[in-house]
C-alpha cells in the first residue's frame, strides 16, 4: 500500500450553503431585471463558474440540463404569447395568426390575431429571465452535492431529508435502468418504442426499482439509520406538537403578511410566533437521534467571499431596480436597442469571483472511471510459467 | 459469540420453512463459511443474524437468534449496527452517500461517534483496505472490487466485532476477488474479527476458512465441521477437493500450496498422458473439436472495432473472428470491454469505428426481430429478459415475440434443463432455473450465434454442471458461443479459446488451454496443482486415468 501525504487542504470543498447563497443572489438579480443583455450575463456568468469549479461527480453534470430546460421555457413562453397574447396594443405587425371567435363564457381569453415584434421580445425576455434563474439552480446543483447540502440539515429534519437525497438519487438510476431494459427488450424481438414499447417497459422498470429500494432500505436500516435514544415520551410530544404547530402558525403568518386585510393584521406576531415553536420542537426532537457529523464543512474567508460575490451582484442590481437606472426594466415600446447600465454589469461581473475564489476540485486525473490499482495490473498476459511453477522437491 | 438456538423460519406463504431447528453457534474469530445450492437459505441464515430476518423480510421466526448475547428478538437491525456488519450481494445498492469517505463515515455518525474518533477510524480503514487513494472519489465511478471494499469498510468502521458477507466475490474478476478475499483473511488474522461468509465459488475461501457450515436446504439439518471434514462429504465441493478424492488424498488439501505437495506421484503418472483426448459431446474439448472447413464456417467478425462512451474508450481496434462449432471464452478485468464486445455482436448500439458483421449483416441495424434469428445474448441479468407471470406465459410470448410455431419455447426449455414448473412466476425461480429460461428464449429462434454475459454468476455447482453441458451440446451441434466470464472454472470445463481482453484492447488470444494455464490470474486449480503439466479440468484427469494403464 503506498501512503501518500496529502495536502492540508486535500478534502477541502467550498460549503455547499455558500454555493447555494451565492446562486441564490445571482437568481434574484435575474428576477429584479428585464434587459435580455443582463440576464444573458448572469447566465453566463453562472455557467463559467460551474465550468471552472464543478467536480467529477456525477450531480456536476446537472447544468446542461438545467439549460436546456430553459431553452424550452423560453420556447413555450414565445409560443403562447403568439397563441394567446393580448391583441389590441400598437406595434410593429410581423404576422397574423388566424383567429378563432370563442363561445360567450370564454370571452376573455383571445385566440390568434396580429402578432406584433414588441409583444414577441416581451414574451422572449420573460422566458428569458425564467430560464436564467434556472441556470442559476443548475449552477447550485452542479457545484454542491446534495448529501453535502442535506448534512447541514437540523437533526429533526435529517431523516427526512436523507429521503429525499434518495428519492433524488432515484431518478439518475430509472434512467439506467430504463436503458437495460429497453436493450433486453431488442434481444427478444419486441417493439422498444411506441405506446407498446411503452406499457411493456413500464412493469420490468418499476419492479427493479422497488428492488433496489428495498435493497437501499435493508442496507441503511442495518447500518444503524434511525437510532433513537431513549426519550422521555412528554418530551417527544412536545418535540412533535412544537414542530407542527409551528408550521401551521407559520403559514397562517405568511398569508397574513402578504394580505394584510386577513386575520386582523396579526401577519408578522403570528408568524413569529410559529417560527419559535417549530424552533423549540426541532430543538427538542434533535435530542432524539445521537448523530455525530464526519468533517462537519467548515464556514471560512472563501465562503464569506464566494456568498458576498452573489450579495454585491443582488444588491447592486436591486438598488439600480429602485432608483429606476435606464437600462435595467426594458419595455421594449418603442422598439430599440437595450442600454447597457455600467454599473449592473459591473456587479454582475463580481458574481464571477467564485471562480477564482472557491478551492479547485481535484480531478482524479490519470485513474479513469475504471482504474484498478496495481493489483489489478496483472492479466494474462504474463509470461509463460511466471505465475505457475513447478514445486521444487 | 453469534448463538441460533432452535431457530425455525418460514416466509409469509410458503409452504415449507426455510430453516428448521437450526443451532448453531459460531465462536469469537472465527472465518466461518456457508455453503449450499441456490434457495437453500444461505441468505436467510446469513440475514437473521442481524435481524433482517425477520426484520425486515417479514415471517415467522421461532427460537432466538442472539449476537454477543443481544436477541434480535428484542431489537431491531439498526440497534445492531454497532455489533454486526452487513454486506450484501450488490455494493452499489447499499450505498447511501456519494463519495468514498463520507460512505466510511455514515454508520458511525449513525451510532453517533464522536467527530475525533470517527476521524481516526475512517483513516485506519482507508489503509487497511487500501482505500486511501480514493478518498475523494464519487462512489459510481468505482471499479466493482473497488466497490466491494467499501461496502466492507463502510460497515468496518463502526468497530463491530461479527461481519456477515452474502457472496462479496460474485460479482467480481478473479484479481478484484482475491484484493477483496485478501483484505477479508486479514480482518479475521489482524483485527480477530467474526466473519460469516456466504460464497458460491467454494474454491477462493475454502482455504481461509476456520469452520464451513453446509446448508443442505429443504429444512434438512445443517452439519457444521472444519472445511476438510465437511468437503469429503458435501455435495458441492471446489475442483481441488474432488481431485482430491479422485486421487484418494488423505486429509484432503483445501488449499493449491497443501494439494501440490501430494499431488507428486499423480503428476508422474500423467505426464505421459495427453489431456483432452476422447472428447465427447457435453464434455470438454467439445468445442475444442476444429471445425469441419474452418474459414468457411465464420459466424462473426470484427473489424478495427472501436467503442467509445463519451470520454471513456471501451473498445478499441478490436478484430477477431468467431467459427461454428466454437466456444469462446471472453476474459478480462471488470470494465475491460467484456459486455461491450458481446453489445457488439448483438447489435446493441452501433460502433464508434471499425465494423461488426454477424452472417455478414451489420447487427445494429437490424430490426429486432430479424436479430434474434441470428444473435442471441442472455445478459448478466438474465432475469431482466423475462417478463411473463409465469414460466409457461413467458414460453408462449417467446412464440409469439419471434413469430415461431407454439411450443418451439417450451421444448427448447425442455431441452436446456427438464422439470421446470411451468405455473411459477420467473421472479420466483432459483438463478439456475431462470438462466435457463432465458437461455430457452433466447434459443428458440435457433440463432447460430449465443452469447453469455457472467451466466455463472449466482449459479451453485448442480446448475453449472447442467451449463456446461449445454453449452457443450450447442458447440457440437453447429452453434458458436461466446462467453464473458470471470469464472476460470468455467472456462477450463467448457472453452475452446479464450480472448483476454484489457482496457478494451485484445492482449490475448488462442487455445484456452494455453492462454489459462499461464496466467497467474486465470488459471484453474487444477492447472495450479498439476502445473507444469497442462491438466485443466477434474474430468480430464479422471478419464485419461482411466483410460490409462495404472
Amino acid at each position: 500500500m503506498i501512503r501518500r501525504p496529502r495536502p492540508a487542504a486535500g478534502r477541502r470543498v467550498l460549503h455547499p450553503v455558500a454555493w447555494w447563497l451565492w446562486a441564490g443572489g445571482m437568481a434574484v438579480a435575474a428576477n429584479k431585471t428585464s434587459n435580455p443583455l443582463l440576464l444573458l450575463l448572469i447566465g453566463a456568468v453562472c455557467a463559467f463558474v460551474v465550468a471552472a469549479r464543478r467536480t467529477s461527480a456525477p450531480w456536476a453534470r446537472s447544468l446542461g440540463f438545467f439549460i436546456r430546460l430553459g431553452l424550452v421555457v423560453i420556447a413555450v413562453r414565445v409560443v403562447i404569447e403568439i397563441v394567446f397574447g393580448q391583441r389590441g396594443v400598437p406595434g410593429h405587425i410581423v404576422f397574423s395568426v388566424p383567429s378563432v371567435t370563442l363561445p360567450s363564457w370564454a370571452q376573455g381569453v383571445s385566440i390568434g390575431g396580429p402578432v406584433t415584434v414588441e409583444s414577441i421580445l416581451v414574451a422572449a425576455t420573460q422566458g428569458l429571465r425564467l430560464a436564467a434563474i434556472l441556470v442559476c439552480f443548475g449552477a447550485a446543483n452542479s457545484l454542491a452535492s446534495p448529501y453535502r447540502l442535506l448534512r447541514c440539515l437540523p437533526a429533526i429534519l435529517y431523516e427526512a431529508g436523507v429521503a429525499v437525497t434518495v428519492a433524488l438519487a432515484f431518478a439518475p438510476e430509472l434512467v439506467l435502468s430504463i436503458a437495460g431494459v429497453r436493450e433486453a427488450r431488442r434481444l427478444r424481438g419486441r417493439p422498444t418504442r411506441g405506446l407498446r414499447g411503452l406499457r411493456g417497459m413500464a412493469v420490468p422498470v418499476l419492479e427493479g426499482s422497488l428492488d433496489r429500494s428495498l435493497q437501499l432500505a435493508a442496507s441503511m436500516d442495518a447500518r444503524g439509520y434511525g437510532r433513537r435514544q431513549a426519550l422521555d415520551p412528554g418530551v417527544r410530544r412536545l418535540a412533535t406538537a412544537g414542530v407542527v404547530v409551528g408550521l401551521l402558525l407559520v403559514a397562517a403568518g405568511v398569508y397574513g403578511i402578504l394580505d394584510p386585510g386577513s386575520i386582523f393584521g396579526l401577519g408578522l406576531p403570528v408568524f413569529a410566533l410559529g417560527a419559535a415553536a417549530g424552533a423549540l420542537g426541532m430543538v427538542a426532537g434533535g435530542r432524539r437521534t445521537a448523530r455525530t457529523r464526519y468533517r462537519p464543512d467548515r464556514w471560512g474567508w472563501r465562503e464569506w467571499v464566494v456568498t458576498c460575490s452573489g450579495a454585491v451582484a443582488l444588491g447592486a442590481v436591486a438598488v439600480a431596480e429602485a432608483t429606476g437606472v435606464r437600462g435595467v426594466q426594458v419595455a421594449f415600446t418603442p422598439l430599440v436597442v437595450p442600454s447597457l447600465p455600467v454599473l449592473a454589469v459591473a456587479s454582475i461581473l463580481v458574481g464571477l469571483v467564485p471562480a477564482v475564489a472557491a478551492p479547485a476540485p481535484s480531478r482524479p486525473g490519470a485513474a479513469g472511471p475504471c482504474g484498478r490499482g496495481a493489483a489489478g495490473g496483472t492479466a494474462a498476459s504474463a509470461p509463460a510459467g511466471v505465475g505457475v511453477e513447478a514445486p521444487v522437491t | 459469540m453469534i448463538r441460533f438456538s432452535d431457530v425455525s423460519f418460514t416466509y409469509v406463504d410458503a409452504p415449507a420453512a426455510t430453516l428448521a431447528h437450526v443451532d448453531l453457534a459460531i465462536g469469537d474469530g472465527e472465518l466461518c463459511l456457508v455453503v449450499g445450492p441456490t434457495g437453500s437459505g444461505k441468505s436467510t441464515l446469513l440475514r437473521s443474524i442481524n435481524g433482517l430476518v425477520p426484520h425486515f423480510s417479514g415471517g415467522h421466526l421461532a427460537g432466538e437468534v442472539a449476537v454477543a448475547g443481544r436477541s434480535t428478538r428484542d431489537v431491531a437491525p439498526r440497534e445492531l449496527a454497532d455489533l454486526v456488519g452487513f454486506v450484501g450481494q450488490d455494493p452499489a445498492a447499499s450505498f447511501v452517500t456519494d463519495t468514498v469517505e463520507d460512505e466510511l463515515a455514515y454508520t458511525m455518525e449513525n451510532l453517533g461517534v464522536p467527530p475525533a474518533a470517527m476521524r481516526r477510524r475512517v483513516e485506519d480503514t482507508l489503509d487497511l483496505l487500501g482505500l486511501h487513494e480514493l478518498r475523494d472519489r464519487p462512489l459510481l465511478a468505482l471499479s466493482g472490487g473497488q466497490q466491494q471494499r467499501v461496502a466492507i469498510g463502510a460497515v468496518l468502521t463502526a468497530s463491530p466485532r461479527v461481519l456477515v458477507l452474502d457472496e462479496p466475490t460474485s460479482a467480481l474478476d478473479p484479481a478484484a476477488a482475491e484484493e477483496v478475499l485478501a483484505a477479508l483473511a486479514r480482518l479475521v488474522h489482524d483485527v480477530g474479527l467474526t466473519v460469516v461468509v456466504a460464497e458460491h465459488r467454494l474454491e477462493r475461501v475454502v482455504p481461509f476458512a476456520d469452520s464451513v457450515v453446509l446448508v443442505p436446504g429443504g429444512g434438512r439439518p445443517l452439519v457444521r465441521g472444519d472445511p476438510g471434514t465437511v468437503m469429503a462429504s458435501s455435495p458441492v465441493v471446489p475442483p481441488i477437493v474432488e481431485l482430491g478424492r479422485l486421487a484418494g488424498w488423505d486429509p484432503l488439501p483445501l488449499s493449491v500450496r497443501d494439494a501440490r505437495r501430494l499431488a507428486e506421484p499423480l503428476r508422474q503418472r500423467l505426464a505421459p498422458l495427453e489431456p483432452g483426448a476422447p472428447a465427447a459431446i457435453g464434455a470438454p474439448g467439445a468445442g475444442r473439436a476444429a471445425p469441419v472447413g474452418a474459414g468457411d464456417d465464420v459466424l462473426a467478425t470484427t473489424e478495427h472495432l472501436g467503442v467509445a462512451y463519451g470520454e471513456v474508450t471501451a473498445l478499441d481496434d478490436v478484430g477477431l473472428s468467431v467459427r461454428r462449432g466454437e466456444v469462446v471464452a471472453l476474459m478480462g478485468r471488470n470494465g475491460s470491454g467484456k459486455s461491450t464486445l458481446l453489445g457488439q455482436l448483438a447489435g446493441q448500439r452501433a460502433p464508434t469505428s471499425g465494423r461488426v458483421r454477424v452472417l455478414g449483416e451489420a447487427p445494429a441495424a437490424l430490426t429486432a426481430r430479424r436479430l434474434i434469428a441470428k444473435v442471441g445474448l442472455v445478459p448478466q441479468d438474465a432475469g431482466l429478459l423475462l417478463y411473463g407471470e409465469s414460466v409457461e406465459a413467458e414460453c408462449e410470448t417467446a412464440d409469439h415475440d419471434a413469430g415461431l410455431p407454439p411450443g418451439t419455447t417450451a421444448a427448447t426449455l425442455q431441452r436446456v434443463l427438464p422439470g421446470m414448473p411451468g405455473r411459477r412466476h420467473p421472479r420466483d425461480l432459483s438463478e439456475g432455473q431462470r438462466l435457463a429460461l432465458a437461455l430457452a428464449v433466447v434459443l428458440a429462434p435457433a440463432p447460430p450465434l449465443l452469447l453469455l454475459d457472467e451466466p455463472t454468476r449466482g449459479l451453485d455447482y448442480p446448475a453449472k454442471e447442467r451449463l456446461v453441458t449445454v453449452l457443450g451440446e450447442l458447440a457440437g451441434s453447429g452453434h458458436a458461443v461466446v462467453v464473458a466470464t470471470h469464472d476460470v472454472e468455467l472456462v477450463a470445463r467448457v472453452a475452446g479459446r479464450a480472448i483476454v481482453l484489457a482496457d478494451g484492447e485484445v492482449v490475448a488470444d488462442g487455445a484456452a488451454r494455453e492462454v489459462v494455464c499461464h496466467s497467474p490470474v486465470f488459471a484453474p486449480q487444477v492447472a495450479k496443482v498439476l502445473a507444469p503439466e497442462p491438466w485443466l479440468t477434474v474430468d480430464e484427469v479422471r478419464r485419461a486415468l482411466a483410460g490409462a494403464p495404472a
